[in-house]
């Protein structure tokens, strides 16, 4: 589906990744965790297409395409979505409008017909089920006066109408009560499927819980530095980031 | 004598036919017009030298020598359709500035009727507010409009009178190029009155170039509550001066929304007087700027009472090289202890080309207030350009929606349905979010 190769991106001059390597098979489920700060973010955005982020170095291939090359509304027409950590508020446009205007534009590329209001209002509503948001959110302007929770279900929503092939989930747990995090958590386990797959970037180990991944990566300074089963993010839990930060350190130091 | 400021500008020019009114209506209303005449002729006309001026270049108007409307133009029921909204509790229509009472129509339980009529028949309820309200104002036009004081609506709601729908007051321009209107409306709620009044300039040819320059007088008394939407939608080749002039006496609201739709040059100038302790008003704004066009919104609010709260939110989108003014003037009297004043103004700029002018001015005499203002100045942010590509939208798409969002946020406070249905179809037409 997507590989990374020693991708390293700069922001405001800083260089924030350096040297990821990550390669995704089709219908994979990777988290992708780490401290704070370590960059998690920014590879979502960078894979998402920011400009505000510059690629120094490094490839990505996504379904046997140069992704890099691609502005960010032809990687989302390609298949590639982010659920953002800090979703923006868009005033004065409905959240059913934004979506039926973005899938259709999706719809297009692939030479499919647009679909009309009525048709739009059915499969919205299908969705805001399958995610549990209230209907009443459809003629709400893009996540205004959202809670944080609501605006990380409308994030779900979102992917659930635009059908992604590659999925980057990015914190999407980060806020939310117990309740709200089982939602986004069925709601994403629903949308898994095996020509679809998954980054969870994810600061703890609760959501994974709810949303088991195949692999499990920890991303520290702007680098890959553990990779392994979802009985990784358990350990993480239970000792806390440290010791891979002494062990990165080691193995640095050994380079 | 004063100077003339303008080459070539001859003021007695303005004043060609004004005793055309001279001899209509009771004595002081003749009185106004003959004083307004000498006022105007003691008056600088506009330029650029002037404070209340400074931004605004009105040269073209007063360079083209306009003449009063001569006969009546014939208009019939279905060119007039897609200007009218239906419904409402009474309608009253001019055309070319002249009352078309075939158009019209009176309500049950409010005095509306036009000017020149009830300046007779309506005298004693007129009297104590005509021209009361412009308290000296400097601006010429304002006196010109005095001067050939004649035709408008009058509207008089009873006290504690309240009616379902509002009161449309449609202005009708044929093509009339190189005249001028006077239009001159006077809005008096009663204590514990409230109404909602619709004020619409029309033209029936885009490209007629005619001048309007216009008089809202409002009277709002104690604990009532008037709502008047303005519409400037003129030709694209017409000018459009307007004052309105407000007093909201004790717990009285004024709110008002003054949209600019279309318009070579428009200036529509609103002040309020809170002038008794708990009066509210709010002033609401939108202007879509596009071509060459010059559209200036001065507001200005006067605390003269503690105890009042004011707030005025305009918002503009300017594209190619047009050209917008926004003032907001907050005068608060050394008695108005407690007085609330906001104001923010927030300006969509879509062309290098396109230019603002913004400036509060709060003038305070008062310790114990709160008064804030802002403005904000440039494109859409690009994180939320961003968002929209990340869901397949091109930047072209992202930034039509965000115009319109931008601008329906004022568009979607209106609450009469049929005006805020056409003008929500208005700026969505003016800003294509998706792009053929
Ligand atoms: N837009 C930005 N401007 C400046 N610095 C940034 C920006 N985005 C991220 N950074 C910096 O990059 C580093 C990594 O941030 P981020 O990718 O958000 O980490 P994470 O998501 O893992 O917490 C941090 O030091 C952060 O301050
Ligand atoms: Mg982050």
């Amino acid at each position: 589906m997507i590989e990374i190769v020693n991708l390293h991106a700069n922001v405001e001059g800083n260089e924030i990744l350096r040297g990821v390597d990550l390669k995704i098979g089709s219908g994979e489920v990777h988290a992708v965790m780490g401290p704070n700060g370590s960059g998690k973010s920014t590879l979502a955005q960078v894979l998402a297409g920011n400009e505000a982020y510059e690629v120094t170095e490094g490839s990505v291939s996504f379904l046997g395409q140069d992704l890099l090359e691609m502005p960010a509304e032809e990687r989302a027409r390609l298949g590639v979505f982010m659920a953002f950590q800090y979703p923006v508020e868009i005033p004065g446009i409905s959240n059913a409008y934004f979506l039926q205007a973005g899938l259709n534009e999706i719809r297009k590329s692939h030479g499919l017909d647009e679909l009309d209001a009525l048709e739009f209002r059915d499969l919205l509503k299908e969705k805001m089920d399958l995610v549990a948001i209230d209907p009443k959110f459809a003629d709400r302007p893009v996540n205004q006066g959202f809670s944080g929770g609501e605006k990380k279900r409308n994030e779900i929503l979102q992917m659930a109408v635009l059908e992604p092939k590659l999925a980057i989930l990015d914190e999407s747990d980060s806020g939310l009560d117990i309740d709200a995090l089982r939602i986004v958590a069925d709601g994403v386990n629903r949308l898994r499927s095996p020509q679809r797959s998954m980054i969870v970037v994810t600061h703890y180990q609760r959501l994974l819980n709810y949303i088991v991944p195949d692999f499990v990566h920890v991303l520290w300074r702007g680098r890959i530095v553990k990779s392994g089963g979802k009985e990784l993010a358990l350990e993480l839990e239970a000792k806390g980031y440290d010791w891979i930060k002494e062990e990165a350190a080691v193995g640095a130091g050994a380079e | 004598m004063p100077e003339v400021q303008e080459q070539g500008v001859d003021k007695a020019r303005f004043l060609e036919g004004v005793e055309r009114f001279r001899e209509t209506g009771p004595a002081w209303a003749r009185a106004i017009r003959a004083k307004s005449a000498t006022r105007f002729n003691e008056l600088e006309l506009p330029n650029r030298k002037m404070e209340d001026w400074r931004f605004t270049n009105i040269a073209p108007i007063l360079r083209t020598p306009f003449n009063l409307v001569a006969g009546e133009a014939a208009v019939d029921v279905s060119t007039l359709a897609p200007f009218r909204y239906g419904g409402g509790v009474a309608e009253l229509v001019f055309i070319d500035g002249q009352f078309a009472p075939q158009f019209s129509r009176a309500a049950e339980g409010v005095t509306s009727l036009n000017l020149s009529e009830a300046l007779t028949s309506h005298e004693v309820l007129i009297e104590p507010h005509l021209g009361r309200y412009l308290n000296g104002t400097p601006n010429p036009f304002a006196a010109l409009n005095s001067a050939f004081l004649a035709d408008g609506a009058f509207v008089h709601v009873a006290k504690d009178a309240a009616f379902a729908g509002p009161i449309y007051v449609l202005y009708v321009n044929t093509k009339r190029d190189n005249t001028v209107t006077y239009p001159r409306n006077l809005i008096v709620l009663e204590s514990g009155a409230k109404a909602d009044v619709v004020e619409s300039h029309v033209a029936l040819d885009g490209a007629s170039r005619y001048l309007t320059n216009s008089i809202t007088e409002v009277a709002v008394g104690e604990n009532a509550a008037l709502h008047l939407y303005k519409l400037i939608h003129e030709s694209g080749e017409a000018y459009h001066l307007a004052t309105t002039k407000v007093r909201v006496d004790r717990g009285g609201s004024f709110k008002s929304h003054a949209i600019s739709q279309s318009g070579k040059i428009i200036r529509n100038e609103i002040g309020v007087q809170l002038d008794g302790e708990g009066a509210h008003t709010s002033l609401h704004g939108l202007y879509m700027t596009s071509g060459d066009q010059l559209v200036d919104n001065p507001t200005a609010i006067e605390h003269a009472k503690p105890h009042c709260t004011s707030w005025i939110g305009y918002k503009g989108v300017l594209d190619d090289k047009s050209h917008a003014v926004f003032s907001g003037k907050v005068y608060v009297h050394r008695v108005a202890q407690k007085t609330d004043s906001n104001q923010l103004n927030q300006n969509m700029v879509l062309s290098d080309k396109a230019t603002i002018d913004t400036k509060p001015l709060l003038e305070i005499f008062a310790d114990d207030v709160k008064c804030t203002h802002g403005a904000t100045v440039g494109r859409p942010p690009e994180e939320l350009v961003f968002y929209f590509r990340t869901r397949g939208m091109s930047e072209a798409m992202a930034l039509g929606m965000l115009t319109y969002g931008f601008a329906d946020e004022v568009v979607n406070q209106i609450e009469i349905d049929p005006v805020r249905t056409r003008l929500e179809q208005f700026v969505f037409n003016k800003y294509s979010p998706i792009p053929a």
